[in-house]
């Protein structure tokens, strides 16, 4: 089961600006009931982008300039929240490939990882900056390198930061822990045989 | 040189180390998983995952499931009128079947939000790793566990594995001291915590709550202490085991018995932080300073004592905090620098995995006799599980709340999250006692969750706006 290794991610970019943006925010709880997580792409940002009445918002999202965007930028805590994969899924599903943003919620954070979806933190200025690019120029490549630790959009480049354990998982084509875990049935055992609890 | 003495360890550090199987190649550490709770929303996907790889349930007696999320807490006829929540629980159904999976549904009589009934049948225990696909998984700290919540390709990997690959968390001391004022709950604790640290406050560390005020608490409170953990970013919150612990845990279904349960005394005792143990950071907090606390805005962070005024914009400390504070008022439609007392509530709900245990309903009910709804609120009192329900019921607690005009409803998440046809229409505005006050969080993509203590919940219901308990239930 060989897994891509991850290294840069390029694609067009957009930006879904505020802090705290919650894993209800990104895929509302009522879209949650499915056994499979293919069709929530269509859900995404479901709330903000669509008003009581089914009238669009003017959401990031359906702004035509910006479709097909494969990045998502946003500001800090992105994620936070709930465990729910779904809103991982929601955005993968919906072609996002990776996150930029100040910071992340820890489960959200490695959820995407899981995904192969790198999540990249940069200041608060340089999210700005980048934003400001992508809205003068929304067809600009943005590129995503994990292993220099930069974003660059057109002629700025700057420095971003992902924890160096996520980082190395996904470069190194790790990202799914799931045959490693397997791997380790055999020390499982032993550790197992030792816990107190199992056989009180 | 002398060698130094050796420092002493704290519960996390002590039950991760009986719980590390190796380092992973990706740098990772490999930790056995003790006990594994699903529910019928993240984890059905995952057994689809399993069955892709063709991989079987390593530890299905390690496994327990049951359903909550997604039930209707007033008729509970299968098939359920909702056809995807009635698609979803099959499932999970099928899937328990298929591996030998123990699973709490309705007819079992022991039914209920995950993280009530882990505790009340004695499934969860202290100086265990416990995983649920679900972020407030927390709350099982309470008893010393190292609980936490997953993503679902995380659930495949416990289901497939008993094991996770994780890092380690640093651990911070939170430290309440004194003595909580009446008609301050742990629930109060616990947003003035998150309001005080911020809600990305706690990433990268796990909370350990102590102190003299975190010692006189039942373990239902603490269990509300530990639940709300994740609002404040940290992944794992945790109160060390003592006597109340054991108390609790006596007797209960899958509690150690007999020879095993001095076995198992030995064991929790070992696994409390030690005197001298070291932490990553130590925050204190006097007890006396904390008051009826209420959220305002649309995180749980965005809170206030009850006796305090909705903030301006202009009291932001940063650009970003005076954005988020305009983005929360608009959507609260609240009056900024005006009393947060006053503002009309539509509906009032308590239960939830923070506050749906039987002490909250003994709580509200010791209160509420005689004190009827304001017209026009909708109440929903929800046990949090089946047993809860049993116990409230043998008590009179039902008929107290009847009496008094709620809705004494079936176990279930409910309207914490609007899963299931309970939920918040248009604008309304909701004192509940659950934990997220999140855009939309109960089932309206307008609606407005204000969060409290259970008792301050039924104060709002009795009132007709958000008010102060401790006024409102004067003797
Ligand atoms: S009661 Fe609310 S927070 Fe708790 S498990 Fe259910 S939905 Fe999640």
């Amino acid at each position: 089961m060989a897994l891509a290794k991850i290294t840069q991610i390029t694609g067009t970019a957009l930006y879904v600006p505020g802090s705290d943006i919650d894993t209800d925010r990104i895929i509302p709880a009522r879209f949650m009931k499915c056994v499979t997580f293919d069709g929530l792409g269509a859900y995404l940002f479901h709330d903000a982008r669509v008003d009581e009445n089914g009238a669009k918002k003017g959401h990031p999202l359906d702004d035509p300039r910006f479709a097909g965007a494969s990045i998502l930028l946003s500001n800090a805590n992105f994620g936070c929240g709930s465990s729910r994969e779904h809103a991982p899924q929601a955005l993968a599903k919906h072609g996002i490939r990776a996150v930029v943003a100040e910071s992340f919620a820890e489960i959200f954070f490695g959820n995407s990882t899981t995904l192969g979806m790198p999540c990249v933190s940069v200041s608060h200025e340089d999210v700005e900056a980048l934003a400001r690019v992508i809205e003068a120029q929304p067809s600009v490549p943005v590129t995503i390198d994990l292993v220099a630790g930069t974003v660059s959009a057109g002629n700025l480049t700057v420095r971003s930061s992902i924890k160096p354990a996520a980082r190395d998982a996904l470069v190194n084509g790790e990202w799914d822990p799931i045959a490693q875990l397997l791997a380790g049935a055999e020390a499982t055992r032993k550790v197992a045989a030792d816990l107190p609890y199992l056989t009180f | 040189m002398l060698p130094a003495r050796a420092m002493g360890k704290n519960l996390f550090q002590k039950v991760w180390e009986r719980h590390a199987v190796r380092t992973l190649p990706s740098g990772q550490a490999q930790v056995f998983i003790g006990l594994h709770l699903l529910h019928e929303v993240t984890s059905p996907q995952a057994f689809g995952m399993l069955r892709d790889l063709r991989l079987k349930v390593a530890h299905p007696e390690r496994t327990f499931a049951t359903v909550d999320h997604i039930v209707p807490t007033d008729t509970r006829l299968r098939p359920f009128k909702d056809s995807l929540a009635e698609g979803m629980i099959v499932a999970l159904e099928q899937a328990c079947t298929e591996h030998g999976i123990r699973y709490f549904d309705v007819r079992s009589g022991h039914q209920g939000i995950v993280h009530v009934i882990g505790p009340e049948l004695g499934l969860t225990q202290p100086g265990m790793t416990i995983a649920c696909g679900d972020s407030h998984t927390s709350t099982h700290g309470a008893f010393g566990a190292i609980a936490f919540g997953i993503g679902t390709t995380q659930v495949r990997d416990v289901l497939a594995t008993q094991t996770l690959s994780l890092a380690p968390l640093k651990v911070r001391r939170i430290e309440v001291k004194g003595r909580l004022r009446s008609g301050v709950y742990a629930k109060d604790v616990i947003l003035h915590v998150i309001r005080t640290l911020g809600v990305n406050g706690g990433t990268g560390y796990a909370y350990e709550y102590a102190g003299d005020a975190v010692s006189a608490l039942s373990m239902e409170e603490r269990m509300t202490l530990c639940n709300m953990s994740i609002e404040g970013g940290a992944r794992v919150g945790y109160v060390n085991p003592d006597e109340t612990t054991f108390e609790y845990l006596k007797g209960r279904e899958f509690s150690p018995k007999g020879a095993a349960w001095d076995r198992a005394l030995e064991y929790w005792r070992s696994i409390a932080s030690d005197a001298d143990a070291t932490y990553d950071d130590v925050v204190r907090f006097d007890a006396s300073d904390i008051a009826p606390t209420v959220t305002w805005g649309i995180n749980p962070g965005q809170a206030i004592s009850i006796e305090e005024n909705v903030p301006r914009t202009e009291d932001a400390h940063s650009p970003a905090e005076q954005a988020s504070i305009k983005e929360a008022l608009e959507y609260m439609q609240l009056e900024p620098g005006k009393p947060i007392q006053g503002v009309p509530v539509n509906v009032a709900f308590i239960g939830s995995c923070t506050n749906g245990r039987l002490s909250d309903f003994r709580e509200v009910a010791r209160h509420i006799r005689g004190k009827k709804v304001a017209p026009g609120v909708r109440a929903l009192a929800v046990p949090g599980s089946m047993d809860v329900a049993r116990a409230a019921e043998a008590e009179g607690l039902d008929q107290v709340f009847r009496d008094a005009g709620w809705e004494w409803r079936q176990p279930g998440c409910s309207m914490c999250l609007a899963m299931n046809p309970d939920r918040l229409i248009g604008r309304e505005l909701c004192a509940s006692s659950s934990n997220r006050n999140f855009k939309g969080r109960q089932g309206s993509p307008t609606g407005r969750t204000i969060l409290m203590s259970p008792v301050m919940v039924a104060a709002a219901a009795v009132a007709g706006r958000i008010a102060d308990a401790r006024e409102v239930f004067k003797a």
